[in-house]
């Protein structure tokens, strides 16, 4: 099932040895270039219907300044109309409105019935949108999408940011910086700088198509970020993305060797994770597919079940004795505890620095990419938004705050989430959700049937994984990554602030609805 | 260490066609034929399962109640004539409490026993109403025992019933006190009451067979059903609508009977205890705004068991702004517990218990256990149309029941809203569901965790 541009559809090494024969394809670019979606009638906020008394006279390619309409050099007709492009009725104020310019009245302007069934609270059908517009475009969306809260009700959806009059002169956009350093220890291991406050989240070489996981590690390396195995395993195709791939050992231990661990610049200890706080990991045994039974060690099609927690760690002082085993296997790596969100989750992040933990990864109850329990999503554990500033004024009250990183994720699906979450006390974030939505992914939720993701995304069935492409993804994820980068910037120069390490806590640039503001 | 508790369930398909969420809406005559619909659109086979339903006419078309919703037939059509839309018979199921997620979901779980998984995260409100404004806590590290459904150490759901003594007192290291009786289910649900408009055909038949196979009670009006079939006797609670202090009761010798509240109550309640000094009694009250004090007065006069029954969307009854549950819940546990009585008497809380969440919610803000009816006619494929209520014909022909297949589905429901609650416990890593009573330090409330992370920010909170 070939749906990708044909741009996109280059020969690219495909069995899981093949890309570290050709080291020349890890190389990376962060150049912006157009990735159409892959399907071949992508689904907008408006439909355009052309009528068939059509005069093919092309007005409405000339006028139209989104790319709507189409005559490719040297046809007669127009093509169909790509009306996900199309900006709605807004366009009128423009003088570019192609419904009144057809000399023929040939063409119709509506609501996209199927945009209005798409998305969830958390992710509205704009959000979805506006999502896939930038993973084409690699330029923020147009103001016809909503592209910063969705319509949870609460939480981010609830905050805004107090924008000063102006901005204070001579700062210029071009000067923010976007960095985030993940060691604030002052040890010996290296302090270890990304180019963005976010990086990739976990998912298993097993729940998510090999293709769509190179891409996340191709864009980490693109934008000196990182990705993380998950707890699936260390495939040898990341092996070229070593300097930006994170292991993680989970408590299945699926994959975890001595060589995964000394090659990783960072290694990150799963205790939990927010999709299912509590509860273990669970890979249903048609996604055991035999590469994945071969990674995990296990047998084919039995379903494997991570146990919960590390049986091995009761307390804090065995926390700490599972860092001092990582911290030995690997002298340089970092060490990052994740963990859910539970009332003490205060207290569980300074044991993770008292460990020797260099990053605390909270992650909240409302996120996740893979299948969990519904019982367990919506009730177990608090949402992200509470954890970071309980967590933050914990740490600042113990006075370590600038010995350690703080990374939330959980339910952040956009730059002005990620803004939100580091002004309430977060230094940066952590990504799943949106860089799947990038990847085509429409939240059906159906990850786990039968022979996993309809899209294509999160499977490891031969088939459906057809679908993608690691070319395509990279370039959709590289785009996404820039236009994220772009609208972070802008809002930092709207605040009046040069980096966004200077946002951390500023709890003051923030307004709630819901509150009177006026504490 | 008991046996432990399994509920064994087996698939029990629907009888009716049930009403999905999304449907493929298509302009056949604008279709070119190319089937990338049929062939290679549908990873779920559902066009192709349709066509051989169609053709072989053998069951109901499902294919609108299967559609996974992956949108690939609509995006990959070559003629774009596909679209998705939300079936508006779905957007029509059920109210505002019991929501057509909600109808679906446990549809699913009564016909196949499972806990009902999903991808991508959780995608419903940040809170709401009620229970929805309460997240259950999880433990990182530190935990007595893990592992819910797929466990090696036991997790028990048993809930006592009855009436029990402030302390012990020995002599000669005998025992100087009569404990009361006690009864033991080895579920914190119990059957409500069926409301009438319900009690049709194999209906009530199905609730207390299902309430016998899973070894829990179901509430029955009808005292003598007790009496004649002994498949159920010991799993039923006959509710004494109109019983007097000194009348001779119905029921026979049943060790747990039922009776409402009233000025009498306590002296009622000595009458049945009279002839079978181990029966157990229990007073059903309704939750109205002052039910907090009645319940301590009752249990300083001796009551056992009291039962709040609270509107079917678990609010309180009478006021024109009626608390939730959660909240009555809550003021009356704590109220018992400033009285030092909190472990002498028995709650039941009733009404607005529509899912596996709602059991342990209910149970952290102070309830021993709780009693439901409406998820169980949900199991029985009810649409909760009302027809029914309405003196019309029931869309599901529910008179017409078999009660093997009742009995399945209710069973399959009560397995998934076990294995369910397994999970919420081990997540808190509790083994017992009679710890979590009152727990609700192990549970966070809307409204303080606002307060604590906004409000210290932001002020007041508009109302």
């Amino acid at each position: 099932m070939s749906t990708l541009p044909h741009d996109l559809r280059r020969a690219e090494p495909e069995s899981p040895d093949a890309s570290p024969a050709r080291p020349e394809y890890a190389e990376v670019s962060r150049e912006v270039r157009p990735a159409p979606p892959r399907y071949r009638n992508e689904i907008g906020k408006y439909s355009i219907h052309r009528a068939p008394h059509c005069a093919s006279c092309g007005r409405c390619v000339e006028i139209c300044g989104h790319g709507v309409h189409v005559r490719p050099e040297g046809y007669l007709h127009v093509m169909r109309p790509y009306d996900y492009r199309c900006i709605g009725p807004d366009c009128k104020d423009t003088g570019r409105y192609c419904i009144d310019a057809c000399p023929q009245g040939a063409l119709k302007l509506s609501v996209n019935p199927a945009a209005e069934t798409m998305g969830d609270y958390r992710w509205t059908p704009d959000l979805l949108m506006s999502t896939s517009a930038m993973a084409e475009t690699g330029r923020p969306p147009g103001n016809h999408l909503e592209c910063e809260v969705g319509a949870s009700g609460g939480g981010f959806d609830r905050l805004r940011f107090r924008f000063p009059d102006s901005p204070p002169p001579g700062l210029r956009r071009e000067d923010i910086s976007t960095k985030l350093l993940l060691n604030r220890r002052g040890d010996s291991r290296p302090r270890i700088t990304i180019d963005v406050p976010w990086y990739g989240g976990g998912m298993s070489f097993g729940s998510t198509n090999i293709r769509a996981l190179l891409a996340k590690a191709r864009v980490a390396k693109a934008f000196h970020g990182f990705t993380c195995t998950g707890e699936g395993g260390y495939p040898e195709r990341f092996v070229p993305y070593k300097d930006h791939v994170i292991t993680q050992v989970a408590t299945g231990l699926f994959g975890v060797r001595e060589e995964t661990i000394q090659r990783a610049p960072i290694v990150e200890f799963k205790y939990a994770q927010g999709a299912k706080p509590g509860l273990g990991g669970h890979l249903l045994g048609d996604k055991n597919t035999p590469s994945v039974a071969a990674m995990r060690e296990t047998v084919v099609g039995v379903p494997l079940f991570s146990p919960f927690p590390f049986h091995s760690v009761y307390s804090v002082e065995d926390h700490k004795k599972h860092l001092d085993w990582i911290a030995h296997v690997n002298p340089r790596a970092l060490l990052s505890a994740k963990v859910s969100t539970p009332n003490d989750v205060d207290m569980v992040a300074v044991g993770i620095y008292y460990a020797g933990g260099h990053i605390v990864h909270l992650d909240g109850s409302y996120g996740g990419t893979g299948a969990a329990p519904n019982v367990a999503k919506k009730n177990i554990a608090m949402p992200i938004e509470y954890a970071i500033g309980r967590v933050h004024q914990f740490l600042v009250d113990e006075g370590i705050r600038d010995q350690v990183t703080v990374i939330a994720s959980g339910g952040v699906r956009t730059p002005a989430d990620v803004a939100k979450a580091i002004a309430l006390g977060a230094d940066g974030c952590v990504i799943g959700t949106a860089e799947l939505v990038a990847l085509g992914c429409i939240r059906c939720t159906a990850c786990e049937s039968g022979r996993g993701c309809a899209r294509g995304i999160a499977t490891t069935d031969d088939e459906l994984l057809e679908m993608v492409n690691v070319e395509w993804c990279t370039q959709r994820l590289v785009n996404l990554y820039t236009a994220w980068r772009q609208m972070l910037v802008d809002l930092l120069f709207r605040l009046g602030l040069d980096s966004v390490a200077a946002l951390r806590g500023r709890t003051d640039l923030l307004t709630h609805l819901d509150y009177e503001n006026e504490a | 260490m008991p046996a432990k508790y399994v509920i064994h369930h087996t698939p029990a398909k629907p009888r009716f066609r049930p009403v999905g969420k999304l449907g493929i809406v298509d302009w056949r005559e604008d279709c070119s034929s190319c089937h990338n619909c049929v062939k290679r659109g549908c990873v779920y086979r559902l066009y192709r399962d349709e066509a051989d339903t169609l053709r072989d006419e053998v069951g109901y078309l499902d294919y609108i109640y299967q559609c996974k919703g992956c949108l690939n037939c609509v995006q990959n059509c070559t003629k774009n004539i596909l679209t998705r839309v939300v079936n508006p018979e779905y957007r029509r199921l059920g109210d505002s409490y019991y929501t057509p997620d909600l109808i679906l979901s446990t549809w699913y779980q009564a016909e196949t026993g499972k806990i009902p998984v999903s991808g991508s995260g959780y995608g419903g409100p940040f809170s709401g109403p009620g229970f929805d404004s309460m997240w259950t806590d999880m433990s990182e590290i530190v935990r007595p025992t893990r592992d819910g459904i797929h466990g090696r150490e036991y997790i028990s759901t048993s809930v006592d019933i009855g009436r029990k003594l402030p302390h012990l007192a020995f002599a000669v290291g005998q025992l100087k006190v009569d404990p009361p009786p006690l009864m033991e289910t080895p579920l914190p649900v119990i059957f409500d009451r069926i409301p009438l408009h319900w009690q049709r055909g194999a209906v009530m038949a199905a609730v207390t067979t299902a309430a016998a196979e899973i070894g829990t009670l179901a509430v029955l009006c009808e005292a003598d059903i007790w009496e004649k079939d002994a498949s159920v006797r010991g799993h039923v609670i006959p509710l004494l609508e109109t019983p007097g202090a000194s009348a001779a009761q119905p029921g026979g010798s049943a060790p747990l009977m039922m009776i409402p509240d009233s000025p009498d109550v306590m002296a009622v309640q000595a009458a049945l205890k009279r002839d079978h000094p181990a029966r157990i009694v229990a007073i059903r009250i309704p939750a109205v705004p002052t039910v907090a004090g009645r319940v301590a007065d009752l249990a300083r006069d001796g009551a056992e068991v009291i039962h709040l029954a609270f509107d079917s969307h678990g609010r309180e009854q009478g006021p024109a702004q009626p608390r939730h549950m959660r909240d009555v819940l809550r003021d009356t546990h704590t109220t018992l517990v400033r009285q030092g009585i909190r472990d002498e008497v028995t709650l039941i809380a009733s009404g607005g218990i529509a899912a596996a969440e709602h059991v342990a919610k209910a149970i952290i803000c102070g309830a021993d256990l709780v009693a439901i009816d409406v998820p169980l006619m949900l199991a029985l494929e009810c649409r909760l149309c009302g027809e029914c209520e309405r003196g019309q014909l029931c869309p599901i022909a529910l008179e017409e029941i078999d009660v093997g297949f009742g009995v399945s589905r209710i069973v399959n429901l009560m397995a998934a809203w076990h294995s369910q609650l397994l999970e919420m416990l081990g997540a808190m890593g509790i083994r017992e569901v009679r710890r979590l009573r009152g727990e609700t330090g192990r549970c966070m409330f809307f409204e303080d965790l606002e307060r604590d992370t906004f409000g210290r920010l932001f002020g007041k909170r508009r109302s």
